[in-house]
């Protein structure tokens, strides 16, 4: 995968939810001014200017698929909404743990203990699960990441019941053979080596440590160490997944050309057995305090470009200012004609692509801003870096305020394109118990945000006196260069070796 | 396994030829549903080719222009990709960054892709604003160069020199890729280098090579526009004349690459080192095109050697003996030839010899003893699966309604490349591993610096 993008951008930022069928009138000042006619009724064939962009008609009303909910005795609820364009069917199991729980020395726990879900139950081997999965034509994959854990199930309506028989024994039936455990694990410690050959992977790695610390939850790594992931052990999978996999700890999505009733009678036979169980409080130990400005530089040998990390901890998902960080996040560096992006590419063409992003956890995550950047210019770079990073302070452009708000409130309806994609859109809402009309409510919201709240929370967010700026590159070539610059003291790090 | 750039890192985006998605429901449950659509030619040449679907208030617009890679001569690699950056900067109409500007703030996205046969460019957006993306597009067909100049050439072209550097200098392995190409096909060869070109050459792209492209290449003669989704046949009928009518044909048709017949007359063995931590082998052999009789059966053995679990090559080397971290197979059919590639990483402590020698092994038992029922139906099911999942959206299904209207004459190709996968049986999968895999082939290890000794020398292994 590529870091974030344009398109990441458009997938990722946009918030989920849906609900009740209901229509909201997108964008209260549509984008390019006023209406010509009806999108639906053929153009009158006047003489065209064709230097000037077209007039547009009103953008398309909302009409969101209504989502129904259910819930079973055991406390497993259902989120079932009807798509029937083509005959496919996506399942969600959604725990809601994930890497955020590994206890201390344990880092990657999670994470192994979901890929651990496929690789065998009390009735079928490994190699049996895939058989069947790929001989249905079915997509069957397990994921974790910092606050849920998954089971994902893509099937054809034809194939439902073979593949929902198969979905239901990876999530109630896993085995986690010690034979298949000592495989998975050697796999995962021969990745966790070649990651040492990826810049960017190394940036992502230190800025979190560099940013957590080694206190909360967020500053280790969710695929683990080399050495948490030696020590961990069958019986810490065991208990982990009895721990947590529970259905009161559970949302079963379900999105396609399926009947709400006819998905609880089935959900109720594979899943009703289920038993519930008590789900212990995560611990969140503190950050490490604010330090004041500070580059940390990792040394990649003859690295051609230098991968930047450059932010803090940011805010919670349960942020009361989460939809105008979105719109601050928009112009600073969400899409491709934000800030950073304008700047460090199409202005100076230092990299491929330069975004920023709040990830909003359970508990405040990272704010980040990134770039791969030209070795040559990786002083030159951080500069205008930290002069957008300094300047999303001042109160923006009317119209820059406007273009942000349009391009979150118009591009949704495309999110609810496939089954796949709004079974996407359902997690945050059951991961965060977001209203069920949240998405509904979306574009007025987006709507309502103003520059003097864009300012606010640009301010309250990001201060360019204490930010974390890590930076993995060539040290020989450009240590000289980012100590000369003289804006923050450099310290170097070694990856993998403790860090404070 | 067509190599694809684009314009900004969202390769993802059109699951096109380079992702093998397994969903969907065995052969004999589901059929690959057709795509109604209408197609028919401007009078200046334009294919326009319009798929209505109005489940979701969303519409594509996606432009093939029939130039890629293939197309540029030597001295010139990776301008065809440059090129197609050079279109995002404005045209006569359109000022420096309002191409973008405009299409966001009408809640649109968009973006382009080269690869060595074609390059796109593409928007998806909400239904209403289907005409600003027309006119956009229209404007940069026709009026590229009033005011292309010399600074937006020098911009993209330190973009795209940034692009190759995070997709390959700086990515282990990275340079694989480019290596094997210029080995496997001749000089003469149109694919004998990669889409991204070579820094030299992009750094010797001139201005006069812009226009000389633009004249050559970019004219509605040598494009088809698709509109998929949420729109008014009428209205986009209208709207499409308004503003690609006018844009003048080529009088002259583009140069075309030709393309040598050849064959690879003996092992050929490699060594590249990089900054990595463990080896890793390829073995690459010269095939046949996409639609070439036996591209789909070759699509199976793929499937059949490295594709799940039960794969012969995953199943043996990393599940059973777990002496490879992964292994990966893929018929790379492009519009004019193909290879096909077989990537192994051997874990700590093993050596890409022995890879070797165990991609052959497997080889010779497909080779000999063929497939058995189970495994074809596998392959067979998943592809098809794929296939159906291609057209979820929009967007995907205008670039399949491009590609096969550009790789097969006719945008009407669903069932019929459906039906090609149903009708590959065990015993052509068995014969084109015999034929094509028991060819020579080439064979590069890239090792650890300084471990040159590691290179494989043989290709069963020796050693």
């Amino acid at each position: 995968m590529t870091p974030r993008t344009a398109l990441a951008t458009l997938v990722l930022a946009a918030p989920l939810a849906c609900a009740p069928r209901a229509s909201t009138p997108p964008a209260p000042t549509p984008a390019p001014p006023a209406a010509e006619a009806p999108p639906s009724q053929p153009i009158p064939p006047v003489a065209a200017d064709l230097t000037r962009p077209p007039e547009l008609a009103p953008p398309p009303a909302l009409d969101l698929p209504p989502i129904v909910t259910r819930q079973l005795d055991n406390g497993l609820s259902l989120m079932i909404v009807e798509q029937h364009e083509l005959p496919v069917a996506d399942f969600i199991m959604l725990v809601r743990t994930g890497g955020e729980a590994d206890p201390s020395g344990r880092g990657g726990l999670a994470s192994l203990t979901a890929d651990m879900l496929d690789e065998g139950t009390a009735t079928r081997g490994a190699l049996q699960i895939a058989d069947q999965a790929a001989f249905l034509g079915a997509d069957l994959s397990t994921s974790s990441g910092w606050d849920r854990s998954f089971v994902s199930l893509h099937t054809t309506t034809a194939q439902m019941d073979s593949a929902l028989a198969l979905f239901g024994d990876v999530i109630l039936h896993p085995a986690f053979p010690e034979a298949d455990l000592k495989r998975v694990r050697k796999e995962r410690l021969t990745s966790l080596l070649q990651l040492e050959d990826r810049g960017p992977a190394i940036a992502d790695r230190v800025f979190d440590e560099v940013v957590f610390g080694d206190r909360n939850p967020y500053g280790h790594a969710l695929s683990g160490t080399r050495q948490s992931v030696a020590a961990i052990t069958r019986s810490d999978i065991t208990r982990f997944y009895g721990t947590h996999y529970r259905p009161n700890n559970a949302t079963l999505i379900v999105v396609g050309d399926v009947k709400p009733d006819d998905v609880e009678r089935r959900v109720r036979s594979i899943f009703g057995p289920w038993q519930r169980g008590d789900i212990p409080v995560t611990e969140y130990g503190p950050v490490p305090p604010a330090k004041g400005r500070t580059i940390y530089l990792v040394d990649k040998p003859s690295a051609p470009q230098s991968s930047f990390r450059i932010g803090g901890v940011g805010v919670a998902r349960s942020t009361p200012d989460y939809f105008a960080i979105e719109v601050m996040n928009t112009i600073l560096g969400g899409s491709f004609t934000s800030r950073l992006n304008q700047n460090l590419r199409e202005t100076h063409g230092y990299t491929y692509g330069a975004f920023s992003g709040f990830s909003m956890r359970r508990r405040p995550g990272p704010f980040v801003a990134e770039a791969e950047i030209v070795a040559a210019k990786t002083d030159s770079a951080l500069l205008q870096f930290m002069a957008e990073l300094k300047a999303i302070r001042d109160p923006v452009p009317e119209d820059e305020l406007t273009r942000a708000k349009q391009l979150l409130q118009l591009q949704l309806p495309g999110d609810f394109e496939t089954t796949r994609s709004i079974a996407s859109r359902l997690v945050p809402v059951a991961v965060y118990d977001l209203p069920l009309d949240f998405y509904n409510e979306y574009v007025g919201r987006i709507g309502a945000v103003t520059r003097s709240d864009v300012e606010r929370v640009a301010r309250e967010t990001i201060d360019p006196d204490s930010l974390d700026i890590v930076i993995v590159g060539d040290s020989k070539l450009v240590e000289p260069a980012l100590k000369a610059l003289g804006i923050a003291p450099v310290e170097r790090l070694h990856f993998g070796s403790p860090l404070r | 396994m067509i190599e694809i750039e684009a314009r900004r890192s969202v390769i993802g985006a059109l699951g096109a030829a380079f992702i093998c998605v397994a969903a969907g429901m065995p052969a004999a449950a589901q059929d690959v549903p057709k795509i109604p659509f209408e197609k028919y030619t401007l009078d200046n040449g334009l294919e326009v080719i319009l798929a209505p679907d109005h489940s979701t208030p969303v519409v594509a617009v996606n432009t093939w222009y029939h130039v890629g890679s293939a197309d540029e001569q030597p001295g010139h690699t990776g301008f065809a990709h440059l090129f197609e950056h050079i279109m995002f900067m404005g045209s006569e109409h359109v000022p420096v960054g309002k191409f973008d500007s405009w299409l966001e703030a009408a809640g649109a996205s968009n973006n382009g892709s080269t690869t060595q046969d074609r390059t796109n460019y593409y928007e998806w957006m909400p239904s209403n604003a289907l005409p600003l993306a027309l006119w956009l597009d229209g404007d940069r067909m026709g009026y590229l160069l009033p005011t292309m100049d010399q600074a937006k050439l020098d911009l993209q072209r330190d973009v795209v020199k940034n692009e190759r550097r995070q997709g390959v200098d700086n990515v282990p392995y990275g340079r694989a890729n480019e290596t094997i190409l210029a080995a496997l096909f001749p000089k003469a060869h149109p694919y004998h280098h990669s889409v991204i070109g070579s820094m030299a050459d992009l750094s010797a792209a001139s201005l006069d090579d812009v226009k000389r492209f633009f004249d050559s290449y970019y004219a509605p003669n040598n494009a088809t526009l698709v509109i998929s989704g949420d729109f008014d046949r009428d209205s986009a009928k209208t709207w499409v004349e308004r503003y690609f009518g006018k844009i003048p044909r080529n009088p002259q048709q583009p140069p075309r690459p030709s393309v040598p017949s050849f064959e690879i007359q003996r092992d050929t063995f490699m060594v590249l080192e990089d900054r990595v931590q463990l080896p890793r082998l390829y073995r690459s052999w010269h095939t046949v095109r996409a639609f070439a009789a036996d591209d789909g059966a070759l699509d199976v053995l793929a499937f059949v050697l490295a594709d799940g679990k039960n794969s012969r090559l995953y199943k043996r080397l990393v599940y059973d003996m777990q002496v490879a971290q992964d292994v990966r197979a893929f018929q790379a059919s492009m519009r004019l030839d193909g290879y096909f590639q077989i990537v192994v990483t051997p874990k700590p402590e093993q050596t890409p010899s022995r890879m070797a020698a165990l991609v052959s092994e497997e080889i010779q038992r497909i080779a000999a003893g063929g497939i058995d029922a189970r495994e074809l139906e596998r392959a067979q099911n998943s592809i098809l699966a794929s296939q159906i999942d291609r057209l979820a959206s929009v967007l995907g299904k205008s670039d399949r309604l491009n590609f096969y209207n550009y790789f097969v004459g006719t945008p009407d190709y669903t069932q019929q490349d459906a039906e090609r996968y149903r009708k590959v049986t065990a015993a052509d999968v068995q014969r084109v591993a015999r034929t094509y895999l028991g060819a020579p082939s080439v064979v590069l290890t890239v090792v650890p610096e300084g471990k040159t000794a590691m290179m494989v020398t043989a290709a069963g292994g020796g050693r």
